[in-house]
């Protein structure tokens, strides 16, 4: 386990580097802190998994990592340049159905290749191989409303994968599945991970998803967010969820959910004290 | 003594699935249709209702033989059509285009979109003298009339579709950074298009009354035209067959775009 300070102690440039990243949102009723600094360094190929308590400000931090969110305190830099907006070199994952339900697979994934321009034929072919990596080569030609969650949720990967960004970030992007998809759909973003060696950052409730997938979970604090602890999950690569049934998980789970409890306990007793006024 | 069997043997009963129609409704409206028409035939002839304007169906079927072969019809219905046709395109690309203008802004929309369904369910057809000044006595009128009577119900269903659009694929197109003009052309415009089609279905049809309308109002040719001459004439059978003609042509259109749009939901 590695203490707070450490986080983003690395001398080497990262792939990805968060520094003192924070934000406030006026309110009618005053200022809420989402966000309390927050830094962060992710090396390349690595795969970092943020859990907290729902209202930690996970999805505010992705926002602004991502760009969705311009108006934040602090920097983020890829490679060493600051980036502030959306930006090609990361790339996004939501958590809600994002697929075009007017495209087929195949145009969906061959999205962001058209958006710059790229001939037919060409982002055919690459929008093909990419199918082809997350499993879904014989579907090109289906529409999403005829595929089931965890296929839309795969040609959504794809689709962010198309641009090549240098850094992926997923926002719960397992949340609406249930937990066989789940599971089996975490083993396919593994193997891209690994094929790719893609520098990764999952937002996730689930802490099973979270030690199965991470070389490094942040638990965050309950609202203001910021990171807690940081857990290193040295668990052998290749991994699969079949690892789950180990001594060495349940550890790593026992141990996040050790400090994770007590946030959770904060969020819930806000939410109970809210709802009895 | 020997058993006497008592029970009695009950015929089963064919009942009706519950919800089930007496009738298939294709087959109740074409008795409803044969009924009608047969009471109105019979009225006519009897003498029940006046013969001469109000008259038999078999009489309107005459004169609906006759503005054809006169070749009456056609032409007119022809020019009808592309006058409804070219206001149907002003129209849609305007209607579009402000309901695009409602939904940018928060507070254009608020302040203007309570007049553009004020202005849908008004008879826009009764400015027609205001466009006869400003075109004159032509097509051009009519067809300004018509993409004025089509445009409130595109706006408002454009403005519906375009708000409706989920944020997260917005979002998408952010991620993806996309220029505002692909954001509208590759997202907000695709994903809106079944929202937008259903206003375009009835504003078609709004367009399509408002020429025939003006059209009969100006006395300047089409189907509106037609109607109107026919009556000058006191040629009446000929005048409600052109009348009915209408009818058909929109219900026809109607249940065509109805279709059209099914089968563009249900293939996407």
């Amino acid at each position: 386990m590695t203490d707070v300070t450490s986080i983003a102690t690395d001398t080497k440039t990262p792939a990805l580097r968060i520094r003192d990243v924070a934000k406030t949102f006026s309110t009618p009723h005053g200022d809420v802190v989402a966000l309390k600094p927050v830094s962060i360094d992710i090396k390349q190929g690595e795969f970092i998994a943020i859990i907290g308590p729902s209202g930690c400000g996970k999805s505010t931090l992705m926002n602004a990592v991502g760009g969705l969110l311009e108006d934040y305190e602090g920097t983020v830099e890829v490679d060493g340049k600051v980036v502030r907006g959306c930006h090609q070199e990361i790339g996004m994952v939501f958590q809600e159905e994002s697929t075009f339900p007017w495209r087929t697979a195949l145009d969906n994934v061959a999205f962001p290749l058209e958006a710059a321009g790229v001939g037919k034929e060409e982002r055919h072919a690459k929008a093909m191989e990419l199918l082809n990596l997350v499993g879904l080569d014989g579907f090109e030609n289906r529409f999403p409303a005829e595929l089931s969650g965890g296929m839309r949720q795969r040609i959504a990967i794809a689709r962010t994968l198309a641009f090549k960004p240098r850094i992926l970030l997923m926002d719960e992007p397992f949340a609406a599945l249930d937990e066989q998809t789940r599971l089996l759909l975490g083993d396919k973003v593994l193997q891209i991970q690994q094929e790719l060696n893609q520098t990764t950052m999952l937002i996730t409730h689930n802490i099973a998803e979270a030690v199965q997938l991470a070389d490094r979970v942040l638990i965050m604090t309950f609202r203001p967010g910021t990171i807690k602890r940081v857990v290193d999950i040295d668990l052998p690569r290749p991994r699969s969820s079949k690892m789950m049934g180990g001594e060495r998980f349940g550890h790593f789970v026992a141990t996040i959910w050790e400090d994770l409890r007590e946030e959770a306990s904060k969020g819930l007793l806000e939410l109970e004290q809210v709802r009895s006024t | 003594m020997t058993a006497v069997n008592t029970a009695t043997v009950v015929p089963p009963v064919r009942r009706r699935a519950a919800g089930k129609p007496l009738l298939p409704p294709l087959v109740a409206r074409l008795l409803f249709l044969v009924f009608a028409i047969g009471f109105w035939e019979v009225a006519s002839r009897y003498g029940w209702i006046n013969a001469f304007t109000a008259p038999a169906p078999s009489a309107i079927w005459s004169g609906f033989i006759q503005i054809i072969v006169a070749g009456e019809l056609g032409a007119a219905f022809v020019r009808t059509f592309l006058e409804a046709l070219a206001a149907s395109a002003i129209g849609a690309i305007g209607g579009i285009a402000i309901g695009w203008w409602l939904h940018s802004s928060k507070k254009i929309g608020l302040a203007y979109t309570s007049w553009v369904a004020a202005a849908a369910s008004a008879p826009l057809v009764l400015l027609y003298p205001l466009f006869l000044v400003i075109f004159g006595r032509n097509s051009s009128t009519i067809v300004a009339m018509g993409a004025l009577g089509c445009m409130p119900p595109i706006i408002l269903k454009a403005k519906d579709g375009l708000d409706g659009v989920r944020p997260v694929l917005l979002n998408v197109g952010r991620a993806f950074s996309l220029t505002p003009r692909q954001q509208f052309t590759m997202i907000q415009f695709p994903a809106a298009l079944p929202v937008i089609f259903t206003g375009i279905r009835i504003g078609l049809l709004f367009a399509i009354i408002n020429v025939v309308g003006v059209e009969f109002l100006i006395a300047f040719g089409g189907l509106g035209e037609l109607i109107s001459d026919l009556g000058d004439r006191f040629d009446y059978p000929a005048m409600y067959a052109a009348i009915f003609f209408v009818v058909l042509v929109s219900i026809a259109f109607f249940y065509l775009t109805e279709k059209l749009e099914i089968w563009l939901l249900s293939s996407k």
